[in-house]
């Protein structure tokens, strides 16, 4: 192990995690919000509404990523009404066509997730909300998605996992994210060991970070479910 | 017209070679897997640590990076053992589809370990111990008792690991095997079409998963057979 390469390396591999990070918070936070009200449709009964969903699901659950970002990033550019369009101005960026192809991916996964969560609440739960005389989007508000989420923590949690470890595709495509300034580095220097063990070393830090935060979300949603102690009855209100 | 523009025989020859490869790696992969279960039940606590390490490890590290550093790693760590032992200077190269077998092995074995040991904790203590009251033999108690139920618990995860490897044998492509993606990728540069090689790609590995998913559907119910409701 040659210790000084690595750090004279970690500024660059710094550079790269900075962007590693980036597309992940912004692919998690979008396909987030795109995958509940998503997610909510594809457990409706109606097939015009559920089954172009559950293709979309399907196909992005069914195909290899970096397919589907040299389809997105190689292939769309061959579509002469995209070029002239103005979704052009981002589909000719390796950057832009890596968060696209990471969101839909993402949020295929979100919408499976999020759909078995809903559709697990229990019957009873939904059937108290309509005896209470509450509306669609106040059960959905205060009943379903609540509980819903709470269900979906632990797949959730394993998702966000995975999308950090998906964005290291984003280097197929010329992005220097931290496997992609690995990957420089390692033809540069031809230390494999130093600098790929360097980088996996820092998405480990990533997943037990995203472990850790969904430990505390399951701990604070499920504060209802425990038991009362002496300590939590004093200070709650 | 040319079938897929002269590419036809290619990419078939591609798609077989993913499944090789995915087939190759999932094997290997469940035997490192089981192995790592009966280590994790051992009463080594440094082995049991071990284990849960190198399952994390590979659960939290992107497969491109594991299949970079198994290529990239294993040529230079060759290399050196060829200088030791005094054979010149030359680089020693590992073909792709071996470090990208041992990669994607690494990886299965690190998603299944957790899979059985979760299987085999499933399985009620008192079925074993009334089993043995019996007078069952070790043998019969595993492959009576044990074994169709921890199939019934683990099929559905060890379903799972297999699309996810099947996915996951295209990142193989970036160390140069030619296998679906890869052919896909020397297509297009010779013919210059991009969408249609890829969509080509994606079809081909949406059928497998497509059928994967349906002969796994019916392995799980046949596991479930009998099972209580």
């Amino acid at each position: 192990m040659d210790f000084q390469l690595i750090w004279e390396s970690l500024p660059l591999l710094w550079q790269g995690t900075l962007i590693t990070l980036q597309l992940s918070v912004v692919t998690i936070v979008v396909s987030t919000l795109v995958s509940i009200p998503l997610s909510i449709l594809r457990t409706d009964k109606r097939w015009y509404i559920y089954g172009p969903l559950e293709i979309f699901s399907q196909v992005f659950r069914g195909t290899p990523l970096m397919v589907q970002l040299f389809i997105v990033y190689y292939g769309l550019a061959q579509i002469d009404f995209l070029r002239q369009s103005w979704a052009w101005v981002y589909l000719r960026q390796a950057y832009w066509c890596a968060l696209i192809t990471f969101t839909l991916n993402t949020s295929a996964y979100l919408i499976h997730i999020f759909r078995g969560a809903i559709q697990a609440v229990p019957e009873g739960e939904i059937e108290a909300a309509h005896a209470f005389g509450l509306g669609a989007w106040a059960r959905y508000r205060y009943v379903i998605l609540p509980k819903a989420f709470l269900l979906a923590l632990p797949s959730y949690g394993n998702e966000l996992i995975k999308t950090v470890k998906r964005t290291s595709l984003a280097s197929v495509i010329t992005i220097a994210d931290l496997t992609g300034v690995a990957n420089m580095l390692v033809s540069r220097t031809f230390a494999p060991y130093e600098i790929f063990l360097t980088a996996a070393a820092i998405y480990l830090v990533f997943a037990w970070a995203a472990n850790r935060a969904v430990h505390y979300m399951e701990h604070r949603l499920s504060h209802h479910m425990r038991p009362v102690t002496a300590s939590s009855a004093a200070i709650e209100p | 017209m040319e079938w897929f523009y002269g590419w036809g025989p290619a990419i078939a020859m591609g798609a077989l070679m993913t499944l090789e490869v995915a087939v190759t790696s999932a094997v290997l992969g469940v035997l490192l897997g089981l192995v790592a279960t009966l280590a994790s039940f051992s009463r080594m606590g440094a082995l049991r640590w071990l284990v849960d390490v190198y399952s994390n490890i590979m659960r939290g590290i992107p497969q491109l990076v594991l299949i970079l550093l198994a290529y990239y790693g294993s040529t230079v760590a060759l290399t050196r053992l060829a200088e030791l032992l005094g054979s010149g200077g030359n680089p020693v190269e590992i073909p792709p589809l071996a470090a990208g077998i041992f990669a994607l092995a690494l990886i299965v074995g690190g998603y299944t370990y957790p899979i059985f040991r979760g299987a085999i904790q499933a399985i009620p203590k008192g079925q074993i111990e009334a089993a043995k009251a019996f007078g069952l033999t070790p043998w019969q108690v595993f492959s009576l008792i044990s074994w169709p139920q921890l199939l019934r618990y683990a099929l559905p995860g060890l379903g799972n690991v297999w699309i996810s490897t099947l996915k996951d044998t295209s990142l193989i492509a970036v160390i140069g095997l030619e296998e679906l993606t890869r052919t896909s990728m020397l297509a297009t540069s010779d013919t210059r079409r991009a969408l249609f090689f890829y969509l080509t790609a994606g079809g081909i590995y949406l059928a497998m998963t497509l059928i994967s998913g349906l002969i796994l559907a019916r392995l799980e119910k046949r596991a479930a057979r009998g099972a209580r409701r």
